[in-house]
């Protein structure tokens, strides 16, 4: 650990003492980490947090990525994956050819099926029902971590009945826990720039809060690098506190670096590796009460995803078969990685690799 | 970690005992802030240099058959090549017209090519283009020494004599022998590649030193290596430069996985803690990617390398990384520095007449 003096120094001797006696960091100090030019100095307050929270442990993941359509009435700007309905591109997957491609990975120790998808101007909630029993009923031994509070919010204006009511038929149907996506930035400017069409954060904490009191537990994401400012972020890392302090209800905050190949705000730079370890650190000291912070190797690239283990983030995320939306907007990552390879990169970031599922609780038959 | 800081401003070496104890035991980010602290303190300024230039490939054909190597072919080869002087021509007219300052130009080891076909391609380089050329790496002077029959040091003259303004610190590797023995068994011995250094500064002529690790050299080898390295550089002073990279496995007759970032940054660091005689030492975005390249300006990197206009031998190993000059100036921006090109000697091109 760098020691005080060197604190002092960067005049960070306050935050420094802060952390040492766990107290909660305020947005001024979020403000001052980000300003701060000393890359390594903030990295290393925020990986003495992860250290006391986690120890030596980094966790992954077995799992499957299934994208069930494209086909979005959103047109987020900042999105390379969604399509309107009839553009040649669009696809739609039919239960049939889900259960394939969980068929396909029937020989592997998955533990996690993540399924996500646009915000379809058609397909019924009972499709997405009949799916998730469909799935229970060939792996009943795999979680459904599925829809983002977005979808959620899609699928009870089209089913003319409350979130409320489409949570508790999901999870009757077989869903085990919401992703984190769609959070972007809860900035209403940023949205209204982005993805004016969108749910509005205030709508996705609202959802994620009801998801909560339910008992369904979900992740959270922040998309960053776009068009938002360091404030914005702050913004959104203190409404997540904040609800997390009543609901206790996020498993995993999941920072991700713009991509903007593809998409229509292509004439944003994309961002670079200090200013993603950057916001990570950052995320980890702001985010107390939040548990756990996942480097998304997709997004990062597998090398910058490693070297934010030291950064704050205690999470590789998993073996994720067939990822479609970062890599349709240029991410320039592997498609998926093997047990042995996940477990190689952070044995040699000298942490040990703990295998998780969705609820991060330890897996024991490897 | 002041200890240390102490140690370096008296002026006091490390020793390869503490060396080793630092690069196995010390942790992550105090290893990257002395490192970081130590590169501010020799390069004061706010800037990162970087260099615009292109690797030439002159040719493939080498009858070294190094084990680690996906680029070469053996004579005879259906994909074997040498470049015209029209083909160098083209090439080298394009860097000038990219603002290119220099090439960096590397061939195998040709069992037939006599001295004077490199003295004739230095001859028509410099006869035609306002280039700095940086090129040959001791194992090929080493072999040109002998399809000769003459000394190293005739031969670093007669090249310098032609047109040759520096030599690149390629074919370094692991300079332990015992590795050597077993990655590139028929490549000149580590005494030989530090004798083609010591001469070549002799002579005045400035050159870069390497290091690709990450094959079947053991941590502590990697250590020696960089203490070579130191020794020479305290009698000539003769290295601008210390670039290390890791070695990438894909199309090679090594079998291993890549070294990931994290060993990429902590060599870094520790290779800036004991070459405490190099100016400057440059992040490898052709290896690590742009993003990684970046971070390591934060753990002892003062330089961010080339644009590489054409890269070959990397690629040939499966890895590549695209940057143009522009991406290289704003990646050096992000991370709180100003880009500035330089040459070879790190000279400031705008400072140029």
């Amino acid at each position: 650990m760098l020691n005080y003096a060197w604190y002092r120094k960067l005049q960070l001797e306050d935050i420094f003492d802060k952390i040492e006696a766990q107290e909660r960091l305020t947005f001024e100090d979020g403000q001052r980490l980000f300003a701060c030019p000393d890359l390594v100095a903030v990295g290393a307050l925020a990986h003495k947090v992860r250290l006391s929270l986690h120890g030596n442990s980094t966790f992954y993941v077995m799992n499957q990525h299934i994208n069930y359509s494209n086909v979005c009435v959103n047109g987020c700007k900042f999105c390379a994956f969604g399509r309107e309905k009839g553009d040649p591109l669009a696809f739609q997957m039919t239960a049939t050819d889900v259960l394939q491609k969980i068929r396909e990975s029937m020989n592997s120790p998955i533990t996690e099926v993540h399924m996500v998808g646009g915000c379809h101007p058609e397909l019924p909630l009972s499709y997405f029902e009949n799916i998730l029993r469909e799935i229970k009923a060939v792996r009943p031994d795999v979680f459904i971590k599925a829809f983002t509070v977005v979808e959620i919010a899609h699928f009870a204006a089209l089913e003319k009945c409350s979130t409320r009511e489409v949570l508790n038929r999901l999870r009757t149907a077989g869903l085990d826990m919401l992703p984190g996506g769609g959070a972007e930035i809860f900035s209403p400017r940023i949205r209204a720039l982005l993805c004016p069409a969108k749910l509005s954060g205030e709508g996705w904490l609202r959802i994620a809060r009801e998801a909560h009191e339910l008992g369904i537990k979900s992740n959270a994401t922040m998309l960053y690098g776009h068009l938002e400012t360091n404030e914005e972020r702050l913004d959104h890392m203190l409404a997540l506190r904040e609800l997390q302090d009543e609901t206790q209800g996020f498993v995993c905050f999941i920072p991700l670096p713009f991509q903007p190949a593809n998409t229509k705000v292509s004439d944003v730079e994309p961002t670079t590796g200090v200013e993603d370890l950057k916001t990570i650190a950052v995320s980890r000291l702001m985010l107390d009460n939040i548990p756990h912070l996942k480097a998304y190797w997709v997004m990062l690239t597998v090398k910058l995803a490693q070297v934010a283990l030291n950064f704050g983030a205690d999470d590789f995320d998993g073996t994720i078969v067939e990822e479609k939306i970062g890599h349709m907007a240029g991410a320039e990552s592997e498609q998926f990685l093997t047990r042995q390879e996940l477990e190689r990169i952070i044995r040699e970031a000298g942490f040990d690799p703990v295998e998780r599922n969705c609820f991060f609780q330890r897996v024991s038959n490897y | 970690m002041q200890r240390i800081l102490d140690h370096i401003e008296t002026g006091e070496r490390l020793d390869f005992e503490r060396a080793w104890d630092l690069y196995r035991n010390e942790e992550f980010h105090v290893l990257g802030h002395l490192a970081h602290q130590i590169r501010l303190e020799k390069c004061p300024h706010e800037y990162v240099s970087y260099v615009v230039d292109r690797n030439i490939n002159y040719s493939n054909i080498c009858i070294c058959g190094c084990r680690f190597c996906a680029f070469y072919r053996t004579p005879g080869h259906p994909e074997g090549y040498v470049l015209s002087h029209e083909e160098l021509g083209e090439k080298i007219e394009e860097t000038l017209s990219l603002g290119g300052t220099q090439i960096l130009m590397q061939g195998g080891h040709h069992p037939d090519l006599p001295l004077s076909f490199y003295e004739d391609m230095l001859g028509f380089i410099k006869g035609r283009y306002p280039i700095h050329i940086h090129a040959f790496s001791p194992p090929e002077i080493v072999h040109f020494s002998r399809v000769e029959a003459i000394s190293v040091p005739e031969v670093i003259a007669r090249l310098k004599a032609a047109g040759l303004d520096s030599i690149p610190g390629g074919g370094a590797e692991i300079l332990v022998d015992s590795v050597r023995s077993l990655v590139s068994p028929n490549k000149c011995s580590s005494e030989a590649w530090l004798d083609v250094m010591e001469q070549a500064h002799r002579q005045g002529m400035r050159t870069t030193a390497t290091m690709m690790f990450g094959h079947l050299e053991k941590p502590e080898d990697r250590l020696q290596h960089l203490f070579a390295l130191r020794d020479l550089q305290d009698r000539t002073g003769g290295f601008t430069a210390f670039i290390p990279w890791a070695f990438q496995p894909q199309n090679t007759a090594i079998e291993r996985t890549p070294e990931t970032a994290v060993a990429y940054l902590r060599l870094l660091a520790i290779s800036r803690l004991v070459l405490d005689n190099f100016d400057n030492i440059q992040a490898s975005w052709v290896t690590m990617g742009p993003k990684v390249a970046q971070v390591a300006l934060h753990f002892g990197a003062n330089d961010f390398g080339s644009t590489m206009i054409e890269e070959n031998v990397v690629a040939a190993a499966g890895v590549r990384f695209r940057l143009s000059q522009e991406e290289i100036r704003r990646i050096i921006h992000a991370a709180g520095f100003r880009p500035r090109q330089r040459t070879m000697t790190y000279k400031w091109v705008d400072q140029q007449g």
